[in-house]
């Protein structure tokens, strides 16, 4: 393989397939302005910087180089803290850093500075403004700091456009010279990365069992926190078809292999909610490499996405080495407690859902001790079609999702039939529909939340939803919407 | 009145780098990634890398190790267990029961029975599934309550007593009772544990090492090796923070790299990944603390008792010290007339507790705290106005160990109550909740007065080692550590000052035992106090025969000369600095000095529980506003303001720096950072991804810090520390109980404000929850 790192084109082939990006640059490299922090992709003092060039500019992303593998720099720009400074002179996010003092034990502060580099970057690129509050405070969201309190970084955010200097661009000519030179490349052995489906196929029919990776954000922690070794990689994250997101046909198409981060700009006008939901997924960090396919993959209970696609009808396709493929619900696609329906070889290659239900009221709530970058206790995700009755406007279609609330995430069919045919404003069809969660859910206690506030949370947010569409459509102030 | 070592430091010489806000000596290093923390040095191509295993039970005994099928593992070079110690296996730093390896029995989940050395660390990590341990299991002890039932302690209890407690109690107006679960915290420096051993040729040691205690570091090592301290040397460059954490802890890895070093003559890194440093190393203590209280119509206090019980887990460690502390802050800023305060130190089949910052203090004072609202709430008063009539003030300014406040905090509080406009937004908040069923909001004006010295009398020393080269640069060695707190910044400030040269020619060594031998935890905020004082004292001494020397040279009055700008000064002529040293060197003038400090007029008899521990206290306060959602218990703090008293700021950057961190750190403690263990002792809160300390985005949006200006207080006597500074390490973190009595006055306002609904620590949105949920009830059981 062959990438870019700092200034310097580089090729490695002789590496194991499951070597991360950290493990890389501090072993290999003697590069250790990158800390491990935790080996878990959770506090960001190991970000650095990946380039992707794409027409005639590179793109940058932060990422975890503790769970990221080192095939993810294929032909990429890798950017760490050493070569932020150019000549000597301090990068716009170093020099805030230091000025506003936010750095205190420093450990973390690399990883801060990358982050801040990586917003600056997009900022320059998309030629934007000075970053506000929201922007500093999305692009640290995944940098644990536990000395400073994080104002002074954050102030020192505030201010890296406001000293934009293009010398400080990471993209300079001789590059994206570099990248653009950069031809057809190996993998090291045993890492395969495929760049369309076809070569997909072939690597799945030439390898079985292979592990399948995307943006490898749960699976890698197999090595660092368990040290199981992944002899045999088969990286879905360079498949263009699995790249897809449109709309068409009446569904709108999301190929498996999307990041977070590609799916937050198609859904930024089509749907406030989804928006809002993806905001809350992970840190930038993992936004940036984590997939759809592989939140629904690995079948968590408390995954995020899936019980909001429960509740927009979401359909999955999956696939296999000889390119048959597989259509069936979502809700077909969980067997029980992370178990799914996925076969040997055979891989998810689509997640389709009707355009229509955006245009039905639909929330998706997720509830957790942290805000940002925190696994859900509960996860809800509710949408309600209404119609004319003979009486007034009715349901004519409900889902009521949750995750957290049993083995798989799944939908409550007998909350959904209480409020089904219902006026809306019938308060006794949701008592109903909340006794009906009661009575089919059975939650368990663990270390994110006891199995009594996961009862009582999943049912005010039904409510919450309902009066939310009650304020919506009526008018009515049943309630308040307003969040804390 | 004391003879300060400062006499010599004259007022011209005030902008000799100190009242500066200079950066951090590391930041322009650790903003380009240059910065060498200890897994940063270039690693020699036969160092070993070390992992243990861990007990799978919480209390049981050993019954067999099979190690064969380890020993035949890839890479692995040397398995020990804790037969293989050539000295003790006792690691502990004040009492006994840490073993660096587990012996007949284990105590906890996780305590290391054997270790591995291996070629790579990912080796010696797998090599350690390999062993087979048997165990005969027992039953665990887990809960602090049981404990206290059974009377199982690790160190027996204490009691400060002062009035007729029970007398006062029961002649009041008012009685009330109350407790609450406090959950410890994790330490979670961002730089996990670490250390590295380099044998050298006399049998021992050099050891590098993340540690806040080198010199118990140097000892332990030296202990577990059974060689003379001598052989060992133990050297802290920075460490990627500590918080209490690197206090004790650190040692262990120390021990046991420095074993494997002897052993096999290599050099040894023992690092932990995180999910070991989080099973394996101490954090903060869970307290139960238990009080009953009698007050007056007004809420005036009569009399409070106490019992503060400490989840120490399995062994002592610091638990004596932290229970002390907490027992010395139960009345945080409020003068008690009677009180008996107890404190329990429980033993529980879980990893050892250990220092924190705040170290107890914390524990206490949200005892108080809480106290404090449940009074307010049964009088229907604001909890301002019943903290004011309660504050230590005038002659109501002895605490209940005797020792008599110099400090008032009414006029700090009262400028806050101003700046916050506390009366307003209190009348707005009731105003908005009134009106608004879903969302609540709260708000809580709560002070802090922290006491400033080791409460282990001897441990308030410090040493300092000051070389002048003939190039006029200045060498620094002292005994504290750099954790991020910027006492090094603040030591070069300090000794340039005292000399009256440029900050630019000091430059502060790393932290090793055979510069500053014997030296004290760089902890209990006392950092910049003992060794700022020390550093000065050689400074004194130094520029003393500079001083003489000059005088004999230049044939002047010593009264005449003084060094002030880099200069130094014969009347009106200026000489260079570089020239004074170079004239000096070939003088034959000594250019080296070490410097001395023990903290003066402080004492404590603990056996009558009377005396001074503490030269002085610290004192802020802090007014947060919270916004709560009843629906899922989620909550927002949406504004704080600070006031804190840090005397005169030696760097006001490095200082305020102290205050918000310390803040945030509490504010983590006391809502997103929950530690759970499960019914078999295993610690399930073992990761960054099921621990949450606080992100950008927890932090308040309106965040104001301001520094108390001690001109409103003139007259008074100011505390006699390195240039009127005052600590400010850990006070700050307390600050934040502010957050955890908005949450409950958020929910409060469900009843009115005339009840008072439990609400553990840490404050998650499910407690939160519970708590509003538990005051909705009581007022639907009083309509």
């Amino acid at each position: 393989m062959k990438f870019v790192l700092n200034r310097e084109l580089v090729e490695e082939n002789a590496l194991a397939a499951d070597t991360t990006l950290l493990r890389y640059l501090r072993e290999y490299r003697r590069l250790c302005g990158t800390k491990e922090g935790c080996a878990s992709g959770d506090c960001g003092a190991c970000t650095v910087l990946l380039g992707a060039l794409e027409d005639g500019r590179v793109r940058y992303r932060a990422v975890n180089a503790c769970i990221t593998p080192l095939a993810a720099a294929n032909r990429r720009h890798l950017v760490t803290i050493e070569s932020l400074s150019n000549s000597g002179r301090l990068h716009p996010a170093q020099r805030e850093i230091l000025e506003h003092h936010g750095s205190q034990c420093g450990f973390c502060t690399p990883g801060i500075v990358m982050s801040l580099a990586g917003l600056y970057q997009q900022l320059l690129t998309d030629n934007g403004p000075q970053p506000d509050r929201t922007q500093v405070c999305e692009a640290i969201s995944g940098n644990l700091c536990r000395c400073t309190g994080y104002r002074p970084i954050i102030d020192a955010g505030l201010k890296i456009v406001h000293t934009s200097d293009e010398s400080h661009r990471l993209d300079a000519q001789a590059q994206i010279d570099q990248l653009a030179s950069i031809g057809h490349t190996e993998t090291p052995p045993g890492y395969f990365q495929p760049t369309n489906r076809k070569e997909l196929q072939q690597a799945l029919a030439e390898n079985p069992d292979a592990h399948l990776i995307a943006g490898g954000t749960d699976l890698m922690l197999e090595v660092t926190q368990r040290c199981r070794p992944l002899n045999t990689i088969i990286d879905l994250s360079r498949v263009a078809e699995l790249h897809r997101i449109d709309e068409r046909d009446g569904f709108i198409h999301l190929g498996a292999a999307l990041s977070y981060r590609e799916m937050e700009s198609f859904f930024a006008d089509r749907s406030p909610s989804i928006r809002t939901l993806l905001e809350r997924i992970g840190s930038r960090q993992i936004r940036n490499r984590g997939t759809l396919g592989g939140n629904i993959a690995n079948a968590s209970p408390i995954a995020d996405l899936p019980p909001l696609l429960l509740a927009l009808d979401a359909l999955v396709t999956l696939a296999d080495a000889q390119g048959n493929e597989y259509h069936m619900p979502l809700s077909d696609f969980y067997r029980g407690y992370k178990k799914t329906a996925l076969g040997s070889a055979q891989y998810l290659a689509e997640i389709r859902f009707p355009a229509r239900t955006l245009s039905d009221f639909h929330r998706a709530y997720k509830v957790s001790k942290r805000r940002e970058d925190d696994i859900s206790a509960v996860m809800a995700a509710i949408r309600l079609r209404t119609g004319a009755g003979k009486y007034g406007e009715v349901f004519t279609e409900v889902r009521i999702a949750f995750g957290g609330m049993a083995a798989t995430p799944a939908r409550v069919a007998a909350a959904e039939s209480a409020l089904l045919g219902r006026a809306l404003e019938d308060e006794d069809a949701l008592n109903t529909a909340l006794a009906a969660i009661a009575t089919t859910l059975q939650p368990i206690g663990d270390v994110r939340a006891s199995a009594a506030y996961r009862m009582q949370i999943a049912q005010n947010l039904l409510r919450s939803a309902w009066q939310s569409l009650l304020q919506e459509r009526i008018g009515k102030r049943a309630a308040e919407v307003r969040h804390a | 009145m004391r003879r300060l070592p400062q006499a010599l430091a004259r007022a011209d010489t005030l902008d000799a780098g100190i009242q500066k806000t200079v950066a951090h000596e590391s930041a322009y290093k650790q903003v380009t990634g240059r910065a060498q923390y200890l897994d940063d040095i270039p690693e020699p191509p036969d160092m070993l890398h070390l992992a243990t295993v861990g007990a799978a039970q919480a209390c049981a005994l050993i019954e067999n190790i099979e190690l064969d099928a380890a020993r035949c593992a890839p890479g692995v070079v040397d398995i020990i267990t804790q037969a293989d110690i050539p000295g003790s296996p006792d690691v502990s730093p004040v009492f006994h029961g840490d073993l660096l390896l587990a012996g007949e029995c284990v105590d906890y989940v996780g305590q290391p029975v054997v270790a591995i050395a291996a070629t790579t660390l990912e080796a010696a990590r797998r090599a350690c599934a390999q062993v087979k341990v048997r165990y005969r299991a027992q039953q665990p002890r887990l809960s602090v309550q049981e404990a206290l039932n059974q009377k199982d302690l690790v160190l027996p209890s204490q009691t400060l007593r002062c009035g007729d407690v029970d007398t006062a109690i029961a002649n009041a107006d008012h009685q009330l009772r109350g407790d609450i679960y406090l959950r410890g915290q994790e330490h979670f420096y961002l730089e996990g544990q670490i250390s590295i051993a380099v044998p050298n040729e006399d049998g021992g040691v050099r050891v590098y090492s993340s540690s806040q205690h080198p010199a118990e570091v140097q000892k332990l090592v030296a202990q577990v090796l059974a060689v003379p301290l001598h052989r060992v040397q133990a050297e802290v460059r920075r460490m990627g923070g500590a918080f209490g954490g690197k206090e004790s802890q650190a040692a262990a890895l120390a021990c046991m790299a420095a074993v494997f070093a002897v052993r096999n003559q290599r050099p040894v890194k023992y690092r932990m990944p995180r999910r070991d440093d989080m099973t394996q190393t101490g954090k903060r203590h869970d307290f139960w603390n238990q009080y009953r209280v009698g007050f007056d119509r007004d809420g005036v206090i009569r009399g409070v008792e106490m019992d503060l019980a400490a989840l120490c887990g399995h062994s002592a460690d610091l638990s004596d010290g932290v229970v002390d502390r907490a027992m010395f802050h139960a009345d945080n800023a409020y003068f008690y007339p009677a009180a008996r305060i107890s404190g329990h130190r429980c033993r529980t089949n879980t990893v050892s507790n250990t220092a924190f910052r705040g170290f107890g203090g914390p524990q206490g004072m949200v005892a108080a705290e809480a106290m404090l609202d449940d009074i307010a709430r049964a009088l229907g008063a604001d909890p301002l106005d019943v903290r004011k009539r309660n504050l230590y003030r005038g002659n109501r300014n002895t605490t209940p160990y005797g020792q008599t406040l110099d400090e008032e905090l009414l006029p700090l509080i009262e400028q806050l109550e101003q700046t916050a406009d506390y009366r307003n937004r209190r009348q707005q908040i009731r105003a908005f909740n009134a009106s608004s069923a879903r969302i609540k909001k709260g708000i809580a004006l709560t002070p802090v007065k922290f006491g400033i010295s080791f409460t282990s009398k001897h441990l308030n020393q410090a040493g300092a080692l000051l070389h002048i080269y003939a190039d006029g640069s200045i060498h620094v060695s002292h005994g504290g550590t750099e954790m991020g707190q910027g006492l090094h910044t603040k030591i070069a400030q300090i000794v340039a000052r005292g000399f009256g040269v440029d900050l630019a020619r000091v430059h502060v060594a790393a932290t090793a035992t055979d510069q500053v031998p014997n030296a004290s935890p760089t902890a209990a905020s006392a950092g910049t106090d003992l060794n700022g004082m020390a550093a000065l004292n050689a400074v004194n001494t130094l520029k003393q025969r500079l001083l003489e020397h000059a005088a004999e040279t230049y044939r002047a009055d010593i009264e005449q000369i003084g060094i002030r700008d880099d200069q130094c000064w014969i009347g009106e002529r200026a000489i260079p600095f570089n020239e004074l040293i170079k004239g000096a060197y070939l003088a034959r003038v000594s250019l080296s000095a070490t410097g001395f400090y023990r903290t003066p007029g402080i004492g404590y008899d603990r056996a009558a529980a009377r005396g001074r521990p503490f030269l002085y206290f610290a004192t802020g306060a802090a007014a947060s506003e919270v916004e709560v959602d009843l629906y899922t218990g989620e909550y927002r703090v949406t504004r704080v303001d600070i006031l804190h008293d840090v005397g005169d700021s030696l760097n006001p950057a490095i200082d305020l720096g102290q205050v918000e961190g310390g803040f945030v750190q509490g504010m983590g403690w006391l809502t997103s950072e929950e530690l759970l263990w499960n019914e078999r002792g295993q610690i399930l809160s073992n990761s960054p991804a099921n621990y949450k300390i606080p992100t950008a985005g927890d932090v308040p949006e309106v965040f104001n810090v301001d520094f108390f200006n001690r001109s409103h207080l003139a007259g008074k006597a100011d505390e006699e520390t390195v240039f009127r500074s005052k600590a400010v390490g850990e006070p700050p973190l307390m600050l934040a109980i502010s957050v955890w009595c908005a949450l409950r006055d958020a929910c409060a306002s469900l009843a009115d404000y005339r009840f008072s609904p439990p609400l553990g620590v840490p404050a998650t949105p499910e407690q939160v929850y519970f708590c509003a949920r538990a005051a909705k009830n009581f007022a639907e059981a009083q309509s």
